[in-house]
């Protein structure tokens, strides 16, 4: 079990999760990302600015979100009792707008008029275009040119929010190089520029700040499960790829020392072929995009390209508060590979109605295994972070379907 | 003293401005690395930048993002560029190295493995883009190795910054000249001459210009304030695609002599 007293003490002034996190930037963002993290102190302490974002949360985003015991599939699989968080029930169809809503109001509160993201599935690319629409900022978005092809129905999305896609064609040409094309970006425009990233990575404050965004997410979980089960789950489930809807389930839970947390990474075609993205289950510490973490690299330090059939989780490195929860023991992090996640996609929509994210099958597939080890009346709580409409055509593909 | 500060030392005293080339290590041939570094100091360079390559380099433009991935692709690492230098030490005691790069391929290394394998192969210093000073910690193996630490400053470093930055600098300080990623931009000199002078009033070390500089204009452009001007992007350039070690050594040396010229008529 975790020695750790209070997880809520941590990132400390620094940013830093004990080894993991901190500011690791070129000199010339140290002075951005000290004004962003001032402004966001002030700001999350601010009731006028907590009011704002929660009245857009409840009337723009739609929450709360429910639970949702998915009884037939529990039944199916045998075993515990298996709950959905559904945030694929938000607008934009997924987690990612809790954190682009916050993060557009601390930008429009520093005056800046241009807003620019990186994005993998696309998801936080959508919900960064809606934000920016909404608020009238101008909004770019960088992406992979691979990603691009798999996810061309999000791209159209965020052409019609008016957003401008940047297709961006350096290194393995997915999520993480547009992670480094935004922030050359972020260096070059500092003075009329927000950055929004889009998971608990980056530099300080970013891990910080987009967790707490998320965190309304285990907040509710665990108000609802207490006024509607009278208790808390045994164990909890989420996908990780850089880790934002998972570190949102969890945060809340962290203190709870009876509660399991389990995320689930992308295994890819199986950990031992190589071809995943299991950062937390396979890789090894060090220093990626702006924090220090578990990260997938070869004996020179080259980051390795990595292998999913989801978009959003083919990420070389993870948020460093999920490297601190893996060293601390108070979550495991274990690998679902693409057949897994699909083969719990079909099961998901047969036996529910609901299609998943490929992403957030992932976190199904964990939450049928745990569902097995428990009894009856236990109770698993997996986060189903987004809606698979955007997969449709990716998983034709696969399966050989013209559609 | 150090190398590094004995090379400046030097310039000072004949009134020189330092000419401080970046190339990327193995590009654009693993083959000829030695050869072309000896040809960078023959055509008048004072300290060579060896850029160590690395898969995701942030703050850096298309022309040395693409260095890299020819390099990564050539199979080049941290243990290769130290060879290099060590063959270069053969030869030449005198012109310091510092190597620029990103913390992981050293973090993989392993800190203490690689300020040992460092000094023995003859490095002089390290400027490590993702590392400031807040962070620099875990370099403490490298300073006790008698690895220099180059730090930046940019046009962003607030007053009371700049001044941390200046007191904690070792060999020379490297000031970026704007905002933004290596190899872009149109240099206003009038902005950075006031900024570098302030930074000269503070800093104990010497301070070099970089980001931007392309040719013996902006070089001696700069020269008027600077201790030292750093070239990548334009060198690494010109010297992409030439293959044998003729052509290399010939491109290192028409690119760089012009401006060694240039910098010493001024």
């Amino acid at each position: 079990m975790s020695k750790i007293a209070d997880f809520n003490a941590y990132p400390d002034a620094h940013g830093r999760f004990g080894e993991y996190g901190g500011s690791y930037v070129a000199e010339t963002l140290m002075a951005p990302l000290a004004e962003l993290s001032e402004a966001y102190q002030r700001l999350s302490a601010d009731p006028d600015f907590l009011a704002e974002l929660d009245r857009d949360l409840q009337h723009y985003v739609g929450r709360p979100s429910p639970i949702y015991h998915a009884e037939r599939l529990s039944r199916q699989v045998g075993g515990a009792r298996i709950l959905f968080k559904r945030e694929d029930l938000n607008h934009t169809g997924a987690h990612k707008i809790n954190n682009t809503v916050g993060q557009a109001l601390v930008a429009r509160n520093m005056g800046k008029t241009r807003i620019i993201a990186e994005t993998g599935a696309g998801q936080h690319g959508v919900a960064s275009a809606t934000v920016a629409a909404r608020l009238g900022l101008k909004c770019v978005v960088y992406m992979g040119a691979t990603d691009i092809e798999r996810q061309k129905i999000n791209v159209y999305r965020m052409k019609l929010l008016g957003a401008e896609v940047v297709p961006v064609t350096s290194g393995s040409k997915t999520l993480k190089d547009a992670l480094n094309e935004a922030m050359r970006d972020w260096v070059t425009n500092v003075a009329d520029t927000f950055y929004i990233i889009g998971t608990v990575a980056g530099p300080h404050p970013y891990p910080l700040m987009v967790r707490d965004f998320n965190a309304i997410v285990g907040r509710e979980a665990r108000a609802q499960m207490l006024e509607e089960y009278g208790r808390l789950p045994d164990v909890l489930t989420a996908c990780v790829g850089g880790g934002s809807n998972a570190i949102g389930l969890f945060h809340a839970f962290l203190n709870d020392a009876g509660v399991r947390i389990v995320g689930a990474e992308a295994a890819g075609e199986g950990i031992a072929t190589g071809h995943h993205a299991a950062s937390l289950a396979a890789g090894r510490p060090g220093v990626l995009h702006g924090n220090r973490t578990y990260v997938l690299c070869d004996d020179n330090g080259q980051i390795t390209e990595t292998h999913s059939v989801s978009a959003g989780l083919d990420y070389p490195g993870v948020g460093p508060e999920h490297a601190f929860l893996k060293d601390a023991g108070r979550a495991e992090y274990v690998g679902i590979t693409d057949d897994e996640a699909l083969e719990a996609f079909h099961l998901l929509a047969r036996s529910e109605g609901i299609l998943a994210a490929l992403e957030s099958s992932h976190a199904v597939a964990q939450a049928i295994k745990l569902a097995r080890e428990l009894p009856r009346d236990g109770i698993v709580l997996c986060n189903l972070s987004g809606r698979g409409d955007k997969d449709v055509h990716t998983i034709a593909a696969r399966e050989g379907v013209e559609v | 003293m150090s190398r590094i500060d004995r090379r400046f030392a030097a310039l000072k005293t004949a009134g020189r401005t330092g000419l401080i080339p970046f190339v990327t290590a193995g590009d654009p041939s693993p083959q000829h690395m030695v050869a072309m570094m000896h040809a960078l100091v023959g055509a008048g360079a004072d300290l060579i930048e060896l850029g160590v390559p690395f898969s995701d380099p942030m703050a850096d433009g298309p022309v040395i993002q693409h260095a890299s991935e020819r390099a990564i692709a050539k199979g080049v690492g941290l243990t290769q560029v130290l060879g290099w230098v060590h063959a270069f030490r053969q030869r030449d005691a005198e012109t310091p190295i510092v190597l620029m790069g990103y913390l992981n391929p050293l973090e993989t290394h392993g800190y203490a493995r690689f300020a040992r394998e460092a000094v023995a192969a003859g490095v002089d210093g390290v400027l490590l883009v993702d590392c400031p000073l807040e962070e620099s910690a875990m370099l403490q193996p490298l300073r006790e190795a008698g690895l220099q630490q180059i730090l930046l400053a940019a046009p962003t470093t607030a007053p009371a910054r700049m001044a941390q930055l200046c007191s904690s600098a070792e060999g020379f300080l490297y000031y970026v000249s704007f905002a933004g990623v290596t190899g872009a931009a149109q240099l206003s000199v009038n902005e950075i001459a006031a900024r570098v002078a302030e930074v000269r009033a503070l800093a104990g070390t010497p301070v070099a210009v970089g980001f931007g500089i392309r040719d013996a204009a902006s070089a001696v452009a700069i020269a008027g304030f600077a201790d030292a001007v750093v070239i990548g992007s334009a060198l690494v350039e010109s010297l992409a695609g030439a293959t044998d070690a003729a052509d290399i050594v010939g491109r290192a040396r028409s690119f760089l002599q012009p401006i060694r010229a240039a910098l010493d008529a001024r």
